[in-house]
Parts: structure tokens; sequence; C-alpha cells
């Protein structure tokens, strides 16, 4: 990609450039604050529309000459996110006209609200988006506080060969395929299974969970528990050793015991931490595992299983309404946002932590 | 003082079981799956096995891997692996490195671009008749492209290369080094840590993904092999959801199967998992120093 007289100057270079690079070799995440702030950004936004100053466009074009490399680069990635994310959006006016299949891409007759109004009058879509809440809130309910937990548990943990294993092992369910651990849980819950071996141990009968809308939940948090708890806590295990031990020693000095000095020093030490995520979680809050219900339900759990995305997902593949399911989609999608914008500022205004 | 440290030595032996629980309920799957695929059917049946493989059969193994659909399922996942996870580093390698420049007029645009995705999305409908209109049905493309750049992998890529010294990259610019020869001789080769990493996120992700290749390709022989035991799965169900006496041999030999599957789809990540975990901890630990 260089030029011809690019690559002669950086001949003569090269001898200096290895000793630089090694000398310079940077403790990777340890500068990014130092550096980051010393140079903050410029304010200006790029902004055709602008009102444009003779003095702004001469700035530009000399910007241009002076970075059009820069911006070359970001040119197949801005494709990218024109092409598979910006598109999409626009697609969603489809939820507000009439779209069939082979048709226009973007429908062809203007529909307004209508499908807006079908979903609120539609019973089975309050059915499934109590049960998206349902969901969402147990979800969260154990999901959050549970990593907060073992990373606590793992910190006071004095071998660190124990804990080290401890932790390779608990994250190690991260890195599976959502069809792996799906499998993984029909297994154990089959009439044949690990749960019902117990369960005829104990002298029941035999219980076939995933047939049984009352035993979905369970399933869904528990198994969402096993997958994700332990990675959960490598921030918190991160943060928790940013904690100053004077404040310990501190905490000691005044008598506090161990549960006053978790209470008092270590909750706190880890608070932006905790923030971020849960405002990350409630952003996530609707899209609830699309994914794993849709391998693990079935029409006899759709009373408790069946969740917005997932009849959205019907809507649009099985019964080919797909202007009623972008409505449907656009509607989460808004909610989402929503959530996640408000769940920031509250978070400003309370705690003083937030994402942006 | 006796007391404090007899609760002390108390709490260290509640957390010792504990964490030894969280080990074994943890690993407890795995096992019983590997145990199950090597178990005799009849053992199967009468719910016998757990931790130990019983009446050892390695039938289901060689069903399973005389499937020629199998393999070429499993050929495909490579192949869609590979292909995605080099254009998604070349893709989110460029942009991130744009966006570490602070000097570079119009950057906060261009990281909003970015970051408003993570937050809003067009939402699958919208997506699908995209796909459908570009006519990438059945094709790798399907499944490439529409994922191509992560924005947290990328704000963690940017992150790191606003961690490198301006010094490196003014030097080489007063050398006569073109934008792209600082990128392509300077900063890369310094930055193969975070590269390797970033090959790591996008390969396991691809690796595990399963949802586009189901939405966009119906052939048979397009399909990686999560959809191969994704359908493995959906077809046990059924069976069960009919609940009839007639197929429960079906079933059961469904179950053997679908262990079978579950561990060789399992195995590569497994054997790779010691040596590259402690790299996703570090691309974890990077992306959060920027939030």
């Amino acid at each position: 990609m260089t030029s011809g007289g690019n690559e002669i100057t950086f001949a003569n270079v090269t001898p200096i450039f290895p000793l630089a690079c090694r000398k310079f070799r940077p403790v990777r995440g340890l500068r990014v604050s130092a550096l980051s702030t010393s140079d903050p950004p410029p304010p200006t936004i790029v902004d055709a529309r602008e009102p444009a100053g003779d003095a702004r466009r001469r700035s530009w074009r000399h910007t241009l000459r002076r970075d059009w490399q820069l911006y070359s680069l970001a040119l197949l990635p801005l494709l990218f996110f024109l092409v598979f994310r910006y598109l999409p959006m626009l697609g969603n006016v489809i939820a507000f006209r009439r779209f069939k299949p082979g048709g226009s891409v973007f429908g062809e007759t203007w529909a307004g609200l209508r499908y807006f109004r079908l979903f609120f009058s539609d019973p089975t879509f309050w059915d499934v988006f109590g049960n998206t809440l349902f969901l969402g809130v147990l979800t969260l309910v154990f999901c959050f506080p549970l990593p907060i937990v073992l990373a606590l548990l793992l910190n006071e943990v004095r071998a660190r060969k124990l804990k080290r294993f401890v932790q390779s092992v608990s994250y190690l369910p991260h890195f599976l395929s959502i069809v792996i651990v799906a499998a993984i849980v029909m297994q154990l819950l089959s009439v044949d299974g690990t749960v019902n071996q117990l369960v005829r141990g104990l002298g029941g009968d035999a219980v076939p969970f995933l047939q049984r809308p009352e035993w979905f939940r369970t399933v869904y948090v528990s198994s969402e528990v096993w997958q994700t708890v332990g990675w959960g806590t490598i921030l918190y295990l991160a943060a928790l050793t940013t904690i100053d031990e004077n404040l310990y020693e501190a905490a000691r000095m005044d008598g506090a015991s161990r549960w006053r000095q978790t209470w008092h020093v270590t909750l706190p030490g880890i608070r932006p931490t905790m923030v971020t995520l849960l405002i990350l979680n409630i952003g996530s809050f609707l899209a609830v595992g699309f994914e794993k219900i849709l391998l693990l339900y079935n029409p006899l759990t759709y009373p408790t299983a069946d969740v917005i995305s997932t009849y959205l997902f019907r809507i649009g593949f099985e019964s080919s309404n797909f202007s009623y399911a972008a409505a449907i989609g656009l509607f989460e999608a808004v909610i989402g946002l929503t959530l996640v914008l408000s769940a920031n500022a509250i978070a400003r205004r309370t705690v003083g932590t937030s994402l942006w | 003082m006796v007391t404090a440290t007899r609760g002390e030595r108390a709490f260290r032996a509640v957390n010792a079981v504990f964490l030894t629980a969280v080990v074994f309920v943890t690993l407890y799957p795995f096992v019983t799956i590997v145990a199950r695929s090597l178990s005799d059917e009849s053992y199967l049946i009468a719910g016998k096995v757990n931790l130990v493989p019983r009446g050892f059969d390695l039938t289901a193994y060689k069903l399973v891997m005389s499937d020629s659909m199998f393999w070429t399922n499993y050929r495909n996942t490579v192949v869609y692996t590979v292909v995605a996870t080099f254009i998604a580093i070349v893709l989110t390698t460029c942009y991130a490195y744009v966006l570490s420049k602070p000097r570079l007029r119009g950057r906060g645009a261009l990281v909003g671009i970015a970051v408003f995705t993570m937050f809003f999305s067009g939402g699958l409908i919208p997506n699908y008749v995209l796909i459908t209109s570009l006519g990438l049905k059945n094709s790798i493309w399907a499944v490439v492209l529409p994922n191509a750049i992560n924005v947290f992998n990328l704000l963690v890529m940017k992150a790191f290369f606003e961690s490198l010294p301006v010094e490196l990259e003014e030097a080489a610019a007063v050398d006569g080094l073109s934008t792209y020869g600082t990128l392509l001789r300077i900063v890369l080769p310094l930055s193969k840590a975070v590269i390797a990493t970033m090959v790591l996120f996008y390969a396991v992700s691809y690796w595990n993904s399963w949802f586009t290749a189901f939405l966009y390709m119906d052939r048979q022989e397009l399909f990686p092999v999560t959809v191969y035991l994704r359908n493995l799965i959906a077809g046990a169900t059924g069976a069960q959801g009919a609940g009839g006496v007639a197929d429960a041999d079906a079933v059961q030999a469904a179950a053997t199967l679908q262990a079978v599957t579950i561990v060789l789809t399992t195995l590569p990540i497994l054997a790779v998992y010691p040596f590259i975990q402690r790299y996703f901890v570090s691309g974890v630990m990077l992306g959060a120093v920027k939030g």
C-alpha cells in the first residue's frame, strides 16, 4: 500500500524502529487513560449541512488533503454500518406500509399506524409482553447480583492456584454455542436425564420439564446463570484489585468487622462497575435470550416461554406477516433504547456514574 | 479475638465448599454428556447414566462420524469462521485506527455512528428483507457480512491504539511514511497481542453462531455444524412433543446421537480453551478501561 518513495525512506528508518518499538512496547491498558485525556478530540462534527463559512470550507479542504488516507480507511467500515446497520433501521418503514414478499422492499401501500393498532389490540401480544417482562426481571434479579457474590467470594480465596482454577472453570460455559447449551439442557432434563434421576431418587415421578410451562422460567434462568455467572465476575474481580488496601486498614483500625468492611469499603469500590453493567443489562432487558428461547420452547410451553422476539419471529416467518412483525420489532427497539437512555440518566443523577 | 478467627475459619471452610460446588455444577453437565455419549442405549433409557459411562458403546460415534453431512457442515463452520474472522479483523482494525486519532476532524461523528448501533438496531424483519433483496440468501456472505464489525471489539481496539505512544507515529510521519505505511509497518507489528485477542473474540462468536445460518440458508449442505445440531435437537423435541409410545425408541436413539454430536462440536473449543482463555480475559479488561 505504500508508495515507492516511502519504501526507500523506510529502508533508512528500519534500523532505528525495532529499538524504538521495543522501548515503547506499552503495558497493555495502563497508558490508556493518561493519553486519551491529554488530547481531547476536536469538538467539530462532520455535517455537510452546517453553515459553511469560507474559512471553514478551506480548513476542510486542508483537512482532507492532510488526512485523506485516514478517511479512506474508514470507507469500507462506514459502508458496512450504512448497509447492514442503518439501512435496516430505515427498512422499519415497512412497519407503516403493507409489505408483500417479493414486492417492493419498502412495501406497497401506506398503512399508517394500522399494524401498531393491530398489536396493541392483540391479546397474544400482551401475553408475550408480560412474559418478556417476567423473564427479563427474573434474569436481572439472578444474573446481575450472582456474579458480584461469586467475585466477592473468589476475592477471599488466598490460594492463588485454587482461585485461578475456579475462575477458569467458571468461565468455560461462556464459550459454548447457545445451541450446545440448549442441547445440554435437553439432555439433563430429559426423562432419563440427571435431574429426573434425582427426582426419582427422592421418590417422585419423572417430570418432562421442557413440556411444562410452569417449569420453563426456572429452566431458562438457571441455564442462564450456569452460562454467565463465571464470566460475569471478570470485571468485578478487576475492580476489586483496584481498591486501596489502606481503606481496609483504616476500617480495621476503626473496629469494622469483615462484614462491615465488605459493606463500607468493597461494595462502594466496585460501584461504578456495578452501575455500568446494570445499565447495560437493563438495555438488553427486552431482548431476553431470543435464541435460547427459540431453541428451548415448544407450543406446550408458549404460555410462559413465548416472548416478544419469538412471537415476532413466528409472525414474520411462519405467518409471513412482515409488516406486523416489523411493527412489533420497532416497538421493542424503541422501548429498549428508551430503557438504556433512562437508566443512564438516572444513574448519572443518583450515583454519578454513567455510560456517557 | 478468638471468636473472630473462629468466624474467619468457618467462613473459609464454607467458602471452599461453596466454590467446590460451583466447580462441580459447572463441570457436571460436560461429564454427564460425555458419559451418555459413550453409554449403551439401554442404560440411558433406564436412567442409569450420570458420571460414568455404562455399557461402553461406540456405535453412536461411528454413526455420527459416518454421516457425510456432519463433516460437510463441520467444514462449513471452519470456512465461515475463517473468512468471517478475516473480514472482521480487517474492517475493525481500519476503523479502530481511524477512531484512535484524536486530531482527526469528524472523529466524534464517526464514533457516534458506531456506538449508536449498540443501542438501537433495525430488527429482525428489516434485516431479513435486506439480506434477501441483496441476493445474499444461501451464500456465505449472509453469514459473514452482517456482523463484520462488533462495536465492543471496535472500542477495545480503539482503546489499544490510543494507548500507543504518539511519538512513534510522529517519528514515522517525519521519516516520510504514509498513513498506510505507518499502520502496516509501525502500528500493526506493535498490536499483535490485541489482534490475536480480537481474532479469538470474532472466531469464537462465528464458530458458535447458528441463527444467521438458520435464517438465511435453506440448503442442508450449506449449514454450519451448529445448525446440524439444532436440527437434531429440534427433531428430538418434536418427537417428544408428540409423546407417542411408538417413537420412544427413536427419541432414545436421538438422545445418544445428540450426546455424541454435542461432544464432537464442543471438543475443539474445549481443546483450545486452556490456551486462549487468558487472552479473552485481557481483552475484556482492555475494553473495560475505556468503559
